[in-house]
């Protein structure tokens, strides 16, 4: 089995209101060091199959149909083995 | 020979019921509502994806209600070239569902918007649009994610296809960013698919039909998907 971790990320070009809204909840906080605040998903979930490429090729698709929006996000992965 | 519209009800719908009053009480037509289970359209003609909160908007707008049993049929539905009009919500699903080009980012003021808006007709000739007498309507809005974008190419092609239906604009019909309700590119309010059987607008006609609202402009678009079917059956 296979622990996966996925990161969904806006894509650079497209704005993430979100992220400036937190930026301005972090100037009212005097935190003035902080900037390009982005916000993302994160998601986690088991894969349940023995061998590493049937993995890979499942959580891909998996993002690439539902967690993901192509148009708008990126996304990257993880893969651990779990015993 | 009656026409039937199908509204479906996905949880967290909130306006299909603003919707079957409008088609039913208002404008007399046969009305069902199809559930997000049904996998039978019970031989609607023309299908309204309402709007709402499908599934609690969770991952993405519409992101799930993409894969529900219903919209399967809904899809070959559209394929087949049934008549799709997806308000709101609906047309966050059927982006989704890539039946339209494009997605909705949250709108660029950061907030929820609830008002009247004014819409200008780009495109009289859609079985949408046809029957719409005027060339500036009044519909509102309610949506925090609303703000249409696609890349440069999917731009040209809508341009160039005229796909764009409705664009935000002034009461007089001046189509400006000051009078861009959420950001949108172009100032899209609604498109359709290159065949133009398949409608997504943001703002809500269902909700501009009864009379005692005091806007009436809404009865156009319906009344217009009406009598193309119409002419059809």
């Amino acid at each position: 089995m296979y622990k996966a971790t996925v990161i969904i990320r806006r894509r650079q070009s497209i704005l993430d209101p979100q992220g400036k809204a937190v930026e301005q909840g972090a100037r009212l906080l005097g935190f003035n060091n902080i900037g390009q605040t982005r916000i993302g998903k994160f998601i986690e979930f088991n894969v349940n199959v023995n061998d590493k490429s049937t993995a890979e090729n499942e959580v891909k698709e998996y993002c690439h149909k539902l967690l993901a929006n192509p148009i708008m996000e990126d996304y990257d992965y993880k893969l651990e083995e779990v015993r | 020979m009656s026409i039937k519209f199908g509204v479906v009800v996905f949880p967290g719908s909130n306006c299909d019921h603003d919707a079957y009053y409008s088609l039913k009480k208002v404008l007399g037509y046969n009305v069902t509502f199809l559930w997000h289970k049904d996998t039978d359209l019970q031989n609607s003609d023309i299908i309204v994806l309402p709007g709402g909160f499908s599934y609690g908007d969770y991952l993405r707008t519409g992101a799930i209600a993409r894969f529900s049993p219903v919209m399967e049929k809904v899809i070959s539905f559209a394929e087949n070239g049934g008549v799709v009009i997806g308000i709101c919500n609906g047309f966050q699903i059927l982006l989704e569902a890539g039946l339209l080009p494009g997605v909705m980012l949250q709108n660029d003021s950061l907030k929820f918007i609830c008002k009247d808006v004014y819409l200008s007709v780009e495109n009289h000739d859609t079985p949408f649009s046809n029957g719409i007498a005027k060339k500036v309507i009044k519909i509102p809005i309610a949506h925090g994610e609303g703000n249409y974008f696609a890349d440069r190419n999917t731009l040209d092609n809508l341009e160039y296809n005229n796909q764009i239906v409705f664009k935000y604009c002034s009461k007089e019909g001046l189509i400006s960013d000051e009078y861009n309700a959420n950001g949108s590119q172009l100032n899209i309010a609604g498109i359709i698919n290159k065949r133009g059987n398949i409608l997504g607008m943001m703002p809500h006609p269902e909700r501009a039909c009864d009379p005692v609202l005091r806007k009436t402009d809404g009865t156009m678009i319906f009344n217009s998907i009406a009598k193309k079917i119409f002419a059809e059956v």
